[in-house]
């Protein structure tokens, strides 16, 4: 009787024990088949990009050779060379230019569209709602339909190849684009941390200062990622109203490579392709925390 | 002295009035207690105290300053909040010291301060703390202490125990109430005025209570007066747990008609009566001050038990009377277990804890209440 309980146990053991490798092997199967899916869309994903950093290795004959991304005698001359560019000036200046039309442009967005936000957010004024309905259909506007009178405007201010045209819009809150977000952001946010300040004594400035523009702090880092990649990347902008060489950020000098020689140098172009967007890959992944929960507004907990 | 006085005082949201011209004293020292149902403006007015609601129309007065239009911070009021609102990103230190550090007092004294105020509530062990390491009771603390340091003339709680579970609730009740009680013997500053919702916490912790319904002042009196004399039969309905029975009845001579039944008043309650009595009114009768008797006694109402509950030391009957429930407590030990569900009560109301009130306006017609 116990033996034959015993058989029985052990028939049901070696049962159970088939049904759960069977398991384990489905779903091995079905984790090696959605990531070897995963990784494939990855790659062509990510393959120009990866082609790009190749071919800047490359010489500028083989460039052209094949579409496989591994240099056969890897050189750096393509950055020696792209760094001195065609022009009296190194890349490094680009670089300095790029940075000296982004950070002015940051601070003056973060500034100008936090006090913009919180106005339209914390306060209820006269023709509140006309202004933020306006504020929201230029969100809507191509940028394209105000070039023109734009330039029209900045050249009779006399601001034509100066890097005014590109800091003053945002550093009136131009971004809509930042100010929207970050009126959603505060939306999210309980007001009593604000009247608890209030009745600590803070003025409206205070209270801005000491209390909203730290809670803000995730959805700032967001706007300043955004208007770091933005910036970086507009040619259009550079292209309008700058005209002299030696005030060019790297988006242009970049094509400015282009332009002057005959025959393209490829890999000088390519490798200071990999130089521009290198900045913007960096700040991305050391910021990417905070930008993620900036642009998931709500993310705040009272 | 920190009296805070309320005149007239309106609040109209374009269109819609939210607070009737409200007329409210607080004497220096007094722990006054607004209370009454959501909606009923309460948290409305004490924001208006404090300066967070504009107001449409009246007078504040905290002291002898008239307060109408300024701000917040220079009222003279502390504030604490339902939610805490303590600064997320400030320390407990700096959270307790943020107003102080706004008016740039001198290091050494914020220093002394926030020792003082965390000896107190002992949080001392938190100052270096966020806001989100602190469990609700602590951070409740905090937000006291942070009314507490600046020594305001008036102390404003809105529903501040309300996000904390019953036990704590109930220690933070006698927690409040004793720090109202040393600041009062230290001679210091300590007129409170304390919004909730919940008329234990209002029983417990006022010197007064001032009952609220839609905007308007129903009853202020101290705990005993309104549970004993409300005024009307909503402070009769309100305060007291579980709630005041209101029956409708009609009334000729002395003889009360409910539904099919009668009921002679007692000459006590007669004597009480005012002259001019309506013909419909409404029979307030706590659940404590019912009699249950025998089916043989005179003058009762009878009732269809319609459920039992028991509560330990005591058992609520609910009794359906002329298609009215009622609920009658009577002790456990009393407590007759063969009266069970669909079984025939008799009830007996005690004379002289019977309330009358006029059906029309809900204004009490004894004479003693009024008193």
């Amino acid at each position: 009787m116990a033996n034959h309980i015993l058989s029985e146990n052990l028939a049901l053991d070696e049962e159970a024990d088939r049904i759960l490798k069977a398991q384990r092997r489905r779903q091995f199967i079905s984790a090696t088949l959605r990531y070897g899916v995963l990784t494939l869309v990855g790659l062509v994903m990510l393959y120009p990009l990866i082609w790009l950093i190749g071919a800047s290795f490359k010489t500028n004959s083989e460039i052209f050779a094949g579409a496989g991304f591994i240099p056969n005698e890897a050189t750096i001359s393509g950055y020696v060379q792209g760094w001195q560019t065609s022009t009296p000036y190194t890349f490094g200046r680009f670089f300095w230019n790029t940075f000296l039309i982004v950070v002015p442009k940051m601070i003056g967005t973060v500034v100008s569209c936090t006090a913009v936000a919180y106005g339209f957010a914390r306060f209820d004024f006269p023709g509140k709602k006309v202004l933020f309905a306006s504020l929201i259909a230029t969100l809507l506007l191509p940028n394209v339909v105000t070039r023109i009178p734009q330039y029209l405007l900045f050249r009779d201010l006399g601001w034509l190849d100066s890097f005014l045209p590109l800091w003053v819009p945002s550093a009136f809150a131009g971004d809509a684009f930042f100010v929207f977000m970050l009126v959603q952001f505060l939306r999210a946010i309980p007001r009593d941390m604000e009247e608890a300040a209030r009745v600590d004594g803070a003025n409206t400035w205070q209270v801005l200062l000491f209390i909203v523009v730290p809670l803000l702090t995730p959805a700032l880092i967001s706007v300043c990622l955004f208007q770091f990649m933005w910036t970086m990347n507009d040619f259009l902008g550079p292209l309008i109203y700058l005209s002299s060489v030696d005030k060019f950020p790297v988006s242009l000098a970049l094509k400015l490579s282009i332009d002057t020689t005959e025959a393209f140098e490829w890999n000088r172009i390519l490798a200071m392709s990999v130089l521009t967007i290198m900045p913007a890959l960096i700040v991305f992944f050391v910021a990417q925390k905070y930008f993620i929960e900036g642009i998931s507004a709500g993310g705040v907990k009272g | 002295m920190a009296r805070l006085q309320l005149r007239n005082l309106e609040k109209d949201y374009g269109g819609f009035k939210a607070v009737h011209g409200i007329n409210l004293d607080v004497a220096d020292g007094e722990f006054m207690v607004l209370v009454g149902p959501s909606g009923c403006a309460k948290s409305t007015t004490l924001r208006m105290i404090a300066g967070l609601e504009r107001i449409t129309g009246g007078e504040i007065r905290i002291g002898d300053n008239l307060v109408n239009d300024k701000a917040p911070g220079e009222r003279g009021i502390a504030m604490v909040f339902q939610n805490y609102a303590l600064y997320p990103h400030m320390k407990v230190r700096k959270n307790l010291s943020f107003g102080l550090r706004l008016k740039r007092r001198p290091a050494e004294e914020i220093e002394q301060a926030t020792q003082d105020v965390s000896n107190i509530l002992e949080i001392g062990d938190y100052l270096e703390r966020l806001p989100k390491q602190l469990s609700g009771g602590q951070a409740q603390r905090v937000a006291v202490g942070r009314a507490l340091i600046k020594k305001p003339q008036v102390f404003l709680f809105d529903e501040p125990l309300s996000n904390l579970d019953a036990k704590l609730r109930a220690s933070m009740r006698v927690r409040i109430t004793d720090l109202h009680k040393q600041l009062k013997a230290d001679g210091l500053q300590s007129t409170v005025v304390y919004v909730t919702h919940d008329q234990t916490e209002a029983m417990t912790m006022g010197d007064r209570i001032c009952v609220m319904k839609e905007g308007r002042i129903m009853q202020v009196a101290d705990p005993v007066t309104l549970y004993n004399r409300p005024a009307n039969a909503f402070v009769a309905g309100f305060i007291g747990s579980p709630e005041m029975n209101l029956i409708d009845a009609e009334l000729s001579g002395s003889r009360l008609a409910i539904g099919t039944q009668t009921y002679d008043l007692s000459p006590e309650i007669m004597a009480r009566l005012s002259p001019k009595t309506p013909k419909g009114v409404t029979l307030g009768v706590r659940p404590q001050h019912f009699a249950v008797v025998g089916p043989e006694a005179g003058n009762a109402l009878t009732g269809r038990v319609s459920h039992v509950e028991f509560m330990g030391h005591e058992v609520y009957l609910y009794i359906h009377v002329e298609g009215q429930q009622i609920i009658a407590v009577v002790s456990a030990s009393n407590y007759d277990r063969s009266k069970i569900n669909g079984d025939l009560v008799r009830l007996s109301p005690q004379p002289e804890a019977a309330h009358l009130f006029d059906r029309q306006s809900g204004e009490t017609i004894s004479l003693a209440a009024i008193q």
